[in-house]
């Protein structure tokens, strides 16, 4: 086939899809060393004209907490933050994230560096979006080893927040909570049904039809190159050498 | 009035073989100049507590077997990588890990802060952080109806270490937005800083720096160690050494290239 190759980056595409589902709310927070969902943030507010606030953690530029590192959890806990992403060793089709070992805990064959918030925040902020760049059945798995914190929670349990969607390489997963299952909604272009399939080691749910992920517009890619670009270089420096060619000397 | 600015050495005396050592993160400002004083020492058997992750700091102190237990949320070198001694601890079962997650030790310092014997926290039930974690309790909230909450035992750490930029002669000690500091402060026994330097007027004189600052009260001593965060950051003032972390995740990767790196920046290099 002699597709025209694309003219954006897959980084790119992810950051735009990401702030898609960030959608219209007041305030974003982003942890450590997440470069991708540290963009699609400053792209939502870049589209929103300043709204939202965005808290990239590690940046004091780039927030406005002035009460250690406590206040972070306690404005979560209060219910003014909004959106927050996750990572982990390990993704479930439950929507568990294991973020600290693989094997028996005691004697673990894998060991990561450690929970951080995950057991707090994945509870009470009201949309989680999972991210995990390397989709191989290795990260996402039938059942996580270790549940730094669990997808769902019974009734009984205070849960105002969880996992909304899972974003890969890849595709896009959306997730039910009240079934406690992912559902693909939409494959990278470059990448396949096929592909999705075979590289996820957990069972999900499918659309007869699966479309392609929309590639991102003018306008989001001009925004992306000319605001964010230069916003996100202050805290990641080599990512944004690296998609799109900001400050390469330095 | 008692003498708070000491030697180094001399300032650690309080961080006894055993004893339970509070330290923070990476960007709250840690003390690596006094803890390769600990190592050169040999400290044994701290119960190491984390507010609420750490880095380098935990990752030689485990390496160079200081530490018998580790409380914490998490140990990363960051953008540097896994942490490999830490990694290689937990692998061969060498170290009692209690796994937490940041709000809870937050909770738990702010529960001595407060003198109160416990906090609740929301969150964690239905986790194997809390599976694992035989000395939290869920109860119901007394308060409510068939409402399950966590609840965590305060902390009660013998002593705080940390690195900031100023102090005075009146052990007040300047941490700026670095808040959890002062928390730390609140709730250890003792409280040990090293800085950059000592500022020669009276921090709690000046109300723009008074609001920043932990007063002597709370202080056991304070000594200067320049650029005492090194190779870490001390946030506003420097940033990380990136080459020299590069060459410890590399080195640390193996136990023979740790003995190296003790040798050679620990064990030899006094002055760094």
């Amino acid at each position: 086939m002699s597709e025209k190759r694309p003219d954006f980056r897959s980084e790119e595409l992810l950051v735009s899809v990401v702030a898609d589902l960030i959608g219209d709310v007041r305030h974003v927070a982003v942890g450590n060393a997440s470069p991708i969902p540290a963009a699609a943030s400053l792209l939502a507010r870049a589209r929103g004209g300043g709204k939202p606030y965005v808290s990239l953690l590690g940046s004091p530029r780039h927030t406005f907490f002035t009460d250690g590192g406590r206040e972070l959890f306690d404005c979560a806990g209060q219910g003014r933050i909004d959106v927050f992403f996750l990572s982990g060793g390990e993704i479930d089709g439950e929507g568990n994230v294991n973020l600290v070992s693989v094997g028996d805990y005691d004697r673990p064959t894998a060991r990561f560096p450690g929970s951080f918030g995950s057991a707090y925040l994945y509870y009470v902020v009201p949309k989680v979006i999972l991210f995990r760049t390397e989709h191989s059945k290795r990260t996402l798995v039938p059942k996580v080893s270790f549940i730094s914190a669990p997808g769902g929670s019974d009734y009984n349990v205070h849960r105002s927040g969880g996992p909304i969607a899972l974003i890969t390489n890849r595709c896009l997963f959306s997730f039910d909570r009240a079934r406690r299952r992912f559902t693909l909604q939409s494959v990278h272009p470059g990448h396949t049904l096929a592909e999705v399939t075979v590289n996820t080691g957990f069972e999900f749910d499918r659309p007869p039809d699966v479309p392609v992920t929309p590639a991102p517009s003018p306008e989001t890619l001009r925004l992306l190159r000319q605001a964010v670009a230069p916003e996100l270089a202050e805290v990641y420096p080599q990512f944004a050498a690296k998609v799109f060619g900001f400050g390469k000397s330095a | 009035m008692p003498q708070f600015v000491r030697k180094l050495d001399e300032a650690l005396a309080p961080i006894t073989d055993g004893c339970l050592l509070a330290i923070p993160r990476e960007s709250s400002g840690v003390a690596m100049a006094a803890t390769r004083a600990l190592i050169r020492r040999g400290v044994k058997r701290l119960a190491l507590v984390a507010l609420p992750t750490s880095s380098l700091q935990a990752d030689m102190l485990i390496g160079a077997g200081c530490v018998e237990t580790l409380e914490t949320s998490a140990v990363s070198l960051g953008e540097f990588g896994l942490a490999p001694r830490f990694t290689a601890a937990i692998m061969a079962g060498t170290i009692k890990m209690k796994d937490a997650t940041c709000p809870a030790l937050h909770a738990a310092f702010q529960a001595t802060e407060k003198g109160v014997p416990f906090m609740p926290l929301r969150g964690l039930i239905g986790s194997d952080v809390l599976a694992h974690r035989p000395d939290w309790k869920t109860i119901d909230n007394p308060f409510g109806d068939g409402d399950p909450i966590v609840l965590l035992p305060a902390i009660k750490p013998d002593v705080a270490l940390f690195h900031a930029p100023m102090a005075d002669r009146y052990g007040n000690v300047w941490i700026g937005r670095q808040r959890e500091l002062m928390t730390m402060a609140h709730a250890a026994a003792k409280t040990v800083v090293t800085v950059e330097n000592i500022h020669a007027g009276n921090l709690l004189e000046d109300p723009k720096l008074a609001a920043g600052t932990i007063p002597g009260f709370y202080v056991e001593a304070v000594a200067v160690a320049e650029r005492g965060a090194w190779p870490l950051p001390l946030p506003d003032y420097y940033a990380w050494d990136a080459e020299h972390l590069t060459e410890y995740a590399r080195l640390a990767a193996t136990d023979e290239g740790f003995a190296q790196y003790l040798k050679q920046h620990v064990h030899e290099r006094k002055a760094a």
